[in-house]
């Protein structure tokens, strides 16, 4: 029984032995529901193993839905805990573990796989590719970034939460204050998924460069696909950082090495270095995508061409190369004196000259423009006051010797939910939006849309904006509990009321997909928005292949021209089209990958060697295998286009 | 598949051309994975705690020896890749089969010395500078080991199916990659050994 002790929680409450009978029963009710039904064929068949970039996509805004509402619970929990002063209903420990995994989840396992979600599904329609340059390892990409998460989620129940922040600086993650297995979730749940994004970023990077319709030049692309090349980018210079970082951890962690220690010439501050080299572009990662998004978003229902479209695209390079030389501003107090503050003050307060200019040009197109207020313009109207209140603060912390005062403050965790909501969560939910009726061949309702809206943004400023009063007035970051005579609890109290406004937003959208899956129409047109890229020139829903025909571009808006200047976007005559096959390789692949990193947290060797042997042999396999994809017909791609026009 | 005969095999198809410039995008993401190796090495390298320093630790025979080895294989695999652009087949896997037992060499002199510096008392836990210095050539050595293994399925696929524009481009590819830690290699031939041992 020894051997199985390491598997208990311990630090445990009522609330953790709930979860755990509450995963166990929504597991057996998944399992039966699947048999019940008899899906398993079809799940295997169509999602599992599937290469296509359209369901990738689709499962990583599932995943990220999920997600979304894990990190939600814990932030709901924090603001209870410190909704008045001396409150009980969670102690220290508790409230560590949830403020670490809150942060965690949002950041790699909501906010990216939401991106990354989008991309996956409007990239290559954007480009007129029929996939992604390498589609394979893009579900490999998916199901390493899956397993990933799931293997985080389930250290509450198992072996214990990681407790040492998002960040999880050094000492305090290492084995002598955090002796639970919970940091070992950390390093290596975030290692299997980064694997993942990391080869997300070379997947779009290739399929950007290499695979655009003709005619499109760089400079002709729409400008949500140039913010994802820049990202992908960041991701391919930025994810190897964190790679080595968390491999640092592990073996410092298990092995006992001296990366970060405190004796025998390890450094800790080399953790909090690495961190940051790969943190604050990972800030980026998830914030420039949201850019284009509203680009897009904007420049469709303002009815005008994106203003200054060329300062769109330097800012977004100036902004990319800025993001890797601004790190130390995350430690300004930890004494590296006032020559490197100094610099890292200025880079960092450099950034906002870029990101002001994206704010006029989002502007200018709104300037004169016949304005929609559809769902997705909403959040990108509420998005630009919002953020730049999120921007201007950050100037603000970019001051070094003014950050002494903000410091690990609420002040701090105002600013950056004032930048990553309306920056990021804004993005995803208006892209989400803009982009159902391509998925899925209806739209979502703008009634049930407006209400979700109204609620998650007046309800997001009523949760932050007091932190800003009561971290100015010194309430710390992280902590559990404040005593009455402090005087933060009426401002935590409204904090507490706005998260609930939140969770009934959230709910909202929950609710809008059940109800417009029920009853929304499903005769919509292929382009319903009155939209301008190329995503909206193919049928809906989308055929396997993306375009029958691959269109042919002379402008940033060539779709735009072909409706309204009488441009030909689609000249050739339908050919055989190469389509890769499915595959079960990436899903089994991840599944060892899942043990792998199991086995390594709770330090089972011999199950860590066999499960790498695996992995190594899923690679041999792969090598050794023959699969030369498959064609679809002429006379297939033509009963399906005819079928497609006839719904209309 | 479109072949364009125009082309070197290994470039002739859309989906060659796609791998080799992704390969290119990896490599890049490999410098920045051996770039973030080094600057831990170099923040750590003075932490020597009470562990040995690379002065006391650092042989010239064995790094001359690992060295020829890497770097003759670069060489050796290069002939190769001209063998296979000239459609010989029986050249280039000879070739290949010689750079891969001059990877072996390196990989066993390397085993060689990390077993010294352990008899030695320096083990990757007793201070810092032994656990970045290990990473990193460890670290390369782990690739060196995966080349080892990919080196030889390749052989084996070019041995069994000819040149093909699918074995002609793995075997692009490969070389890509054993030529990229031959750089590395040099890299830590001068900023650790060289560095080390003055």
């Amino acid at each position: 029984m020894d051997y199985f002790d390491r598997f208990a929680v311990p630090h445990p409450s009522p609330a953790i032995y709930a979860s755990m009978i509450a995963i166990g029963l929504t597991m057996i009710a998944v399992v039966a529901g699947i048999t019940y039904f008899k899906k398993w064929g079809y799940l295997w068949r169509e999602w599992l193993t599937t290469v296509d970039h359209k369901r990738i996509g689709i499962m990583y805004i599932l995943s990220a839905l999920l997600m979304l509402f894990r990190g939600g619970a814990d932030a709901l929990m924090m603001r209870a805990q410190t909704a008045v002063p001396d409150n009980g209903l969670l102690d220290g420990q508790h409230y560590n573990e949830i403020f670490t995994t809150h942060g965690v989840v949002m950041i790699l396992f909501m906010a990216m796989p939401f991106i990354i979600g989008l991309m996956n599904i409007v990239t290559p329609l954007q480009v007129g590719a029929r996939d992604v340059a390498f589609p394979r390892l893009n579900a490999v990409s998916f199901w390493l970034f899956f397993m990933g998460a799931m293997l985080f989620n389930i250290s509450f129940v198992v072996g214990g939460s990681p407790d040492a922040g998002w960040t999880s600086y050094f000492p305090l993650a290492g084995n002598e204050f955090a002796e639970s297995v919970g940091s070992n979730y950390y390093a290596i749940a975030i290692q299997i998924a980064g694997i993942g994004t990391l080869l997300t970023g070379i997947n779009f990077i290739v399929t950007i460069l290499k695979m655009r319709a003709p005619g499109m030049s760089l400079m002709k692309m729409p400008m949500f696909t140039w913010s994802i090349l820049i990202t992908n980018f960041i991701i391919v210079f930025a994810f190897p950082v964190l790679t080595v970082a968390l491999a640092l951890m592990t073996m410092d962690r298990l092995f006992g090495t001296q990366f970060f220690a405190m004796a025998n010439g390890g450094s800790d501050m080399l953790w909090a270095n690495l961190f940051w080299v790969w943190g604050h572009p990972e800030v980026y990662i998830v914030i420039l995508p949201a850019f284009g998004i509203y680009s897009e978003i904007i420049s469709t229902f303002a009815r005008r061409n994106l203003y200054g479209y060329n300062s769109m695209v330097i800012s977004m390079v100036a902004i990319s190369t800025l993001s890797f030389v601004v790190w130390a501003h995350h430690f300004y107090t930890m004494g590296h004196g006032a020559m490197v503050n100094g610099i890292f003050s200025i880079t960092t307060m450099a950034i906002a000259v870029p990101t002001g200019v994206k704010i006029f040009n989002w502007l200018f197109t709104l300037w004169k423009g016949k304005i929609v207020f559809t769902v997705p313009m909403l959040y990108s109207l509420a998005f630009i006051p919002i953020f730049t209140l999120g921007g201007v603060t950050g100037v603000m912390l970019a001051m070094a010797s003014a950050d002494y005062q903000y410091h690990n403050t609420m002040f701090l965790v105002a600013h950056f939910h004032y930048v990553l909501i309306p920056g990021t969560v804004f993005a995803v939910l208006a892209g989400f939006t803009y982009w159902w009726p391509k998925m899925f061949g209806f739209m979502l309702s703008e009634k049930i849309g407006k209400w979700s809206f109204w609620f998650i943004t007046i309800s997001f400023n009523v949760t932050f904006f007091p932190m800003f009063i009561t971290g100015l007035d010194g309430q710390a970051r992280r902590m559990y509990t404040y005593s009455e005579s402090t005087g933060y609890g009426p401002l935590n109290m409204l904090s507490f009321v706005g998260a609930i406004g939140l969770a009934i937003g959230f709910a909202l959208i929950l609710y809008n997909i059940y109800w417009s899956t029920r009853y929304a129409s499903r005769n919509i047109s292929n382009d319903p928005w009155d939209a301008r890229s190329l995503e909206w020139a193919t049928h809906t829903p989308i055929p396997e292949y993306n375009f029958a025909v691959v269109p042919t571009v002379d402008s940033t808006e060539a779709f735009w021209d072909s409706k309204k200047k009488g441009f030909k976007l689609f000249s050739g005559k339908i050919e055989k089209i190469h389509m890769p096959n499915n595959s079960g390789v990436p899903f089994i692949l991840s599944c060892i990958f899942f043990v792998w990193g199991f086995a390594m947290v709770f330090s089972m060797w011999i199950i860590a060697i066999i499960a790498t042997i695996g992995i190594f042999a899923c690679m041999t396999l792969r090598s050794f295998e023959k699969d030369h994809g498959r064609y679809i017909s002429v006379e297939e791609i033509e009963e399906t286009e005819n079928k497609l026009r006839g719904a209309k | 598949m479109k072949i364009d005969s125009s082309l070197p095999l290994e470039y002739s198809t859309e989906e060659n051309r796609l791998k080799i410039f992704g390969f290119w995008i990896f490599l890049g993401a490999e410098i920045a994975l051996f770039a973030t190796l080094f600057a831990t090495y170099f923040v750590l390298v003075e932490g020597t705690g009470n562990g040995p320093s690379g002065e006391e630790l650092f042989k010239v025979p064995t790094l001359m020896l690992q060295t020829i080895f890497l770097l003759t294989s670069s060489f050796t695999i290069g002939l190769g890749i001209n063998a296979m652009r000239l459609g010989k087949q029986k050249a280039m896997l000879s070739f290949f089969v010689i750079t891969l037992i001059l990877g072996l060499g390196f990989l066993g002199v390397e085993i060689y010395e990390f077993v010294e510096y352990v008899h030695e008392g320096a083990t990757i836990q007793t201070s810092a500078f032994l656990s970045s210095l290990f990473t990193l050539l460890g670290t390369h050595g782990a690739h060196v080991t995966l080349g080892l293994f990919w080196g030889t399925f390749i052989i084996l696929q070019t041995k069994k199916r000819g040149f093909t524009p699918e074995t002609t481009n793995k075997a692009f590819i490969f070389s890509l990659y054993w030529h990229f830690l031959d750089v590395v290699w040099i890299f830590i031939f001068s900023f650790v050994y060289l560095k080390g041992m003055m």
